[in-house]
């Protein structure tokens, strides 16, 4: 357990913790807001990766591969919403999960059927594509940073949104209180339109930042939700700050987990059955985690005034 | 079922006539698979009704109690690997086998119950995914049980030496049986005070506490028998198709299961049984005419929350009631 390897570790924590924030705060937004489960919320962001493949196929450029990407995705989601969820927000818990199953479902076969069931990658775009010294002997890939910084920059963009703007206002107005913001003459069929119009967005961003990475496929957006609830839920639900907080602790735990759940439990454990033990543990850490916030504070972290 | 005679039709709802004609039809599917020379159906059948077992626990769950579980499908899995790990080291008889089964899985449901039940809404659907997710790693990293890849029966277990489950008319009939005994179970349980209490507490937990009772115990005990069945379910599972996997127990399955009490009608129980025959029928048709069947399962489910309120046996009653 060097330290080189401990701060790789926690950079590529901090980088999966961006991630999930990118996706989990459109996520908590959209169930904080409109009350309305989008288990649909993860084939966007698988949506954003296949998109920037496309579009990077026809232009050749990262930035106009991103740019448009972005674009589709948002006119995506928004069609979406038209078609199928903005009926939904009135119906209970169970009628949203089941349909927007429905939705998981048709797009992981679509992507198959229009893409091929075979992964798919981008390339890295050239000017990050290099690796940087962080310490002597210690080289981390600049893309990742790129990813952290981007993230980082992403939530400050988002808080100054939500705190400082009248639309940010009417947002945490509706996660605190929806039918009393529409009593006061809001539009809130418009605002929802927004705040998901807004969150498809970052989950598209993040599955284009992603792809450079991990490799494009059908699927690839389950994990991945499911990840994102248990940030949200951890959070606090309708709370960008508990996305925020939840998204880091989830990327951090889950990653340096799994680098050295295998070396800890050799400390009071034999080799052999650490070597069994540790993996397994590694990956229901975040679900222990998360168990354990809900036992002591059933309502996440920070959860959304007027909630709960 | 017992036929109702005239004096005591009254006491039998629709509910359980409509029950009962589906029961007589499972009843029969072995004779005209007979006919037809079949085996196909006959196993096609039997997974149905072993489905049905575990849709009908969840139904007990979400349309009696509000208590939308998202991790059903980790008792299902519980219940298939404690059959798949006690025959990989020799111990094929079921009436060591399914007993261990009811009981690991009805422990699961007790520990994580005792957690889950403190949350509501929303929280509970999340932090029972979050169970259903930490026994499908666990499954997944099961080495020496096959890990990722489960793990084959050898044999099928049988019970108290006689080979029951061997042959595929036996198992139908063994699986029918606990289908039947299920239903009978559920549907005693819904009718019983115990029931009252626990529909109650859906309508309005607060006020039931207020009247004194303790719900949180209530929905306890109902939710260790959901687990209890769903594990059963798995045992079958895994003495049907000879085989275990972790895919058992993945979130995926959970939400199957959820499709399946929602495709037929909630709070029902029958519809749970509808539900499990249209989804299983459906993925079977729609993939044999396209491997890109999912592309129309998905807009289906869609189309069905939208405009079939109530599921398919909702469908058929506004039907049969404009008549």
């Amino acid at each position: 357990m060097s330290t080189s390897l401990l701060i790789v570790q926690t950079l590529n924590g901090l980088q999966l913790g961006v991630l999930l924030f990118l996706i989990a705060a459109g996520l908590t937004l959209v169930f904080g807001v409109m009350d309305f489960i989008n288990l649909a919320h993860g084939v966007q962001y698988m949506l954003g990766a296949y998109l920037a493949v496309m579009f990077y196929g026809l232009t050749g450029s990262f930035l106009a591969a991103l740019v448009l990407a972005l674009l589709a995705a948002l006119a995506f989601g928004l069609l979406l919403e038209f078609a199928v969820f903005r009926h939904l927000y009135d119906r209970d818990h169970l009628d949203q999960v089941i349909a927007t199953f429905g939705v998981i479902l048709f797009l992981n076969q679509g992507v198959k059927f229009v893409w091929g069931a075979a992964p798919l990658s981008l390339p890295m775009p050239e000017l990050f594509s290099g690796s940087v010294v962080l310490m002597p002997g210690l080289l981390y890939p600049v893309w990742r940073l790129v990813i952290i910084a981007s993230g980082f920059a992403v939530a400050l963009l988002l808080y100054l949104l939500v705190s400082r703007t009248r639309v940010g206002m009417l947002v945490r107005a509706g996660a605190t209180n929806a039918p009393m913001v529409s009593a006061l003459g809001v539009d809130i069929r418009r605002l929802f339109m927004v705040v998901f119009g807004f969150g498809t967005m970052l989950a598209g961003f993040a599955g284009i930042m992603i792809a450079p990475i991990l490799s494009v496929e059908p699927g690839m957006g389950d994990t991945i939700l499911i990840l994102a609830f248990v940030v949200i839920v951890i959070g606090g639900i309708g709370s960008i700050r508990g996305a925020l907080l939840g998204a880091l602790l989830i990327g951090l735990v889950d990653t340096l987990g799994r680098s050295f759940a295998v070396d800890l439990l050799r400390l009071f454990m034999a080799p052999s059955p650490a070597r069994t033990v540790g993996p397994a543990l590694a990956s229901m850490l975040i679900y222990l985690l998360m168990a354990v916030v809900l036992y002591i504070r059933p309502t996440g972290l920070f959860p959304a005034k007027g909630r709960g | 079922m017992s036929k109702p005679d005239a004096k005591a039709a009254s006491r039998f709802s629709r509910a359980d006539v409509i029950a009962a004609v589906i029961f007589l039809v499972l009843a029969a599917v072995p004779l005209a698979a007979s006919m037809g020379t079949e085996s196909y159906l006959l196993a096609l059948v039997t997974r149905v009704m072993i489905f049905a077992i575990a849709a009908l626990a969840l139904d007990l769950l979400v349309g009696y109690g509000a208590l939308v579980s998202f991790g059903h499908a980790a008792f299902v899995g519980l219940g298939a690997y404690a059959a798949g790990i006690l025959a990989s080291h020799g111990i094929n008889e079921a009436l060591i086998a399914l007993p261990v089964a009811l009981a690991v899985s009805m422990l699961f449901a007790l520990a994580t119950g005792i957690v889950c039940l403190r949350t509501r809404g929303v929280y509970f659907i999340m932090i029972t995914l979050a169970f259903g997710q930490m026994a499908f790693f666990t499954a997944s990293s099961l080495a020496p049980y096959g890990g990722d890849d489960g793990l084959t029966l050898r044999t099928r277990d049988t019970v108290a030496g006689l080979p029951l489950l061997a042959g595929d008319h036996s198992l139908y009939y063994v699986v029918f049986s606990c289908l039947l005994g299920a239903y009978a179970l559920c549907r005693a349980l819904i009718a019983s005070r115990f029931g009252r209490v626990f529909r109650g507490a859906r309508e309005n937990p607060t006020r039931m506490a207020t009247i004194g009772f303790e719900v949180f115990r209530y929905q306890l005990v109902a939710y260790v028998i959901a687990g209890g069945l769903a594990g059963l379910s798995g045992f079958l599972l895994a003495n049907a198709t000879d085989f275990v996997s972790p895919a058992y127990m993945s979130w995926q399955r959970s939400g199957e299961l959820i499709i399946m009490v929602l495709l037929g009608g909630i709070g029902t129980l029958y519809g749970a049984i509808v539900g499990a025959a249209a989804f299983l029928l459906a993925e079977e048709w729609l993939s044999g005419l396209t491997e890109h069947w999912k592309m129309i399962f998905g807009p289906l489910l869609i189309l069905v929350v939208l405009f079939a309120r109530g599921g398919l046996v909702g469908v058929l009653m506004s039907r049969t009631r404009h008549d």
